[in-house]
């Protein structure tokens, strides 16, 4: 697993119970914005329907760097917390990188039982998606 | 002693008025002595967004369920849950939440199985009070602990089974309140990509097919006026107020909404929500569906 994904899953892990969903809240907010041209043009983004809300996400797949773009309205903040941890953990990534990602992750974070297993669905969907844009932009 | 119903004239065209309340009502009446305004949500992080101030938060999955028997929370569990919420058996509840109130909805159905009298539903739920920008806070209540006493959990009325829901094939009305491609059995998710839990695809035979959200304005959330519900569940699927009706989805949370619609908003006399819904028929053995 990458370095920067791998300290996020550790924070996780070592922050006490109580105070897990208050730091996937603080990751929620810290989800950048997404750029204009993605902006005005959010039809080209793919839906993530494993997300109970609405969350789209784009990448941007260069030989030695991918770039990861989502968005998710505020009223869905926890679909907004797992793609900032994504995104912090796996943005300039290389692609060899992002696809050596461990599909089962976050399940070291110990937000199964605050978030539930169903919840954490939306982050495998996030995940699996983000890969196979990766594969396939390597392959073009 | 209830708090007051909400005399608003769309209100009280419901066939239970004394279950429905404006936003307006909820504003004017916070800090009531015996009302506690509830949010659940399905997003579980958005009540830490931001809240109805004094609100407490109810979650469908953590608070609702038990994890070990795949049911709702025992009587004790319930008791539990309502004392720590500031609940007594007087109070009245006012449910609210996010994607049109149907976790709300779930809530306050499944609050309807340990016999609560008095729960209502903020009409609208939590987008309609946001975008009028009523008051919200990120101040979490601590209420004093309630007396709860360990009620009973009674099944019997609302809730069905699979072994009932069987035996209601032919013999009584089944309303399928999932998107028309659940309904139809079309595949809605792609190869390799997380799959939604049911082996088949499908639905329970004799269903007809109301999408929950229908009941609901796109536009604020609100229920449909009382005709415009009717022509729906009486004149388009020709359901009648007398008759035996199970609904169902996908976990029974949206059919939970389309419950409550029948069952207090029309005043259906029999109205019981298959919280097992797809998850179970799709992959149970021995049952039939059709396509």
């Amino acid at each position: 697993m990458r370095d920067k994904l791998h300290e996020i899953v550790e924070e996780f892990a070592d922050t006490p119970k109580e105070l897990r969903l208050p730091l996937l809240l603080d990751f929620a907010n810290s989800l950048p914005p997404l750029p204009e041209r993605l902006l005005e043009d959010r039809d080209g983004m793919e839906p993530v329907e494993e997300c109970q809300a609405p969350l789209f996400l784009a990448v941007d797949v260069a030989p030695d760097e991918v770039r990861l773009y989502f968005d998710a309205p505020p009223e869905a903040p926890t679909s907004r917390g797992f793609a900032a941890v994504l995104h912090e953990g796996l943005d300039g990534a290389t692609p060899e990188e992002v696809l050596a990602t461990p599909n089962d992750f976050y399940l070291s974070m110990g937000l199964e039982e605050l978030v539930t297993p169903l919840r954490m669905r939306g982050m495998a969907g996030m995940l699996a998606r983000v890969k196979r844009r990766v594969a396939a932009g390597i392959e073009a | 002693m209830p708090v007051e119903f909400d005399q608003d004239p769309k209100i009280q065209s419901y066939a239970h008025p004394e279950r429905l309340v404006t936003t307006e009502w909820l504003e004017a009446h916070l800090g009531d002595p015996g009302l506690v305004v509830a949010e659940s949500d399905e997003d579980v992080l958005l009540y830490e967004t931001g809240h109805i101030p004094g609100a407490v938060k109810i979650d469908w999955h953590l608070d609702l369920n038990d994890p070990l028997t795949r049911d709702y929370v025992d009587a004790q569990g319930f008791a539990a849950l309502m004392s720590a919420r500031g609940i007594t058996p007087d109070t009245t509840i006012v449910f609210y939440g996010d994607q049109n109130n149907w976790w709300a909805a779930y809530a306050l159905w499944v609050t309807s199985l340990f016999g609560h009298a008095d729960v209502r539903l903020l009409d609208g739920g939590r987008k309609k009070w946001v975008n009028e920008g009523r008051p919200m806070t990120t101040d979490v209540p601590s209420p004093a602990p309630a007396d709860y006493p360990v009620t009973d959990r009674d099944d019997s009325v609302i809730r069905a089974y699979r072994e009932q829901v069987l035996a209601h094939i032919g013999n009584g009305k089944l309303v399928d309140v999932r998107s028309p491609g659940e309904f139809s059995g079309e595949l809605l998710h792609m190869p390799e990509y997380p799959q939604e839990g049911a082996l088949r695809g499908g639905h329970i035979p004799t269903a007809a097919n109301v999408p929950w959200r229908r009941a609901a304005n796109e536009d604020d959330g609100t229920f449909l006026p009382v005709d415009d519900l009717r022509a729906i569940y009486e004149g388009e699927i020709g359901l009648d107020k007398g008759d035996d009706v199970i609904a169902y989805c996908r976990i029974g949370e949206r059919s939970s909404h389309t419950w409550f619609v029948l069952y207090h908003l029309l005043g259906f006399d029999q109205v019981r929500n298959y919280d097992g819904s797809w998850v179970e028929w799709g992959n149970a053995v021995r049952v039939p569906i059709e396509k």
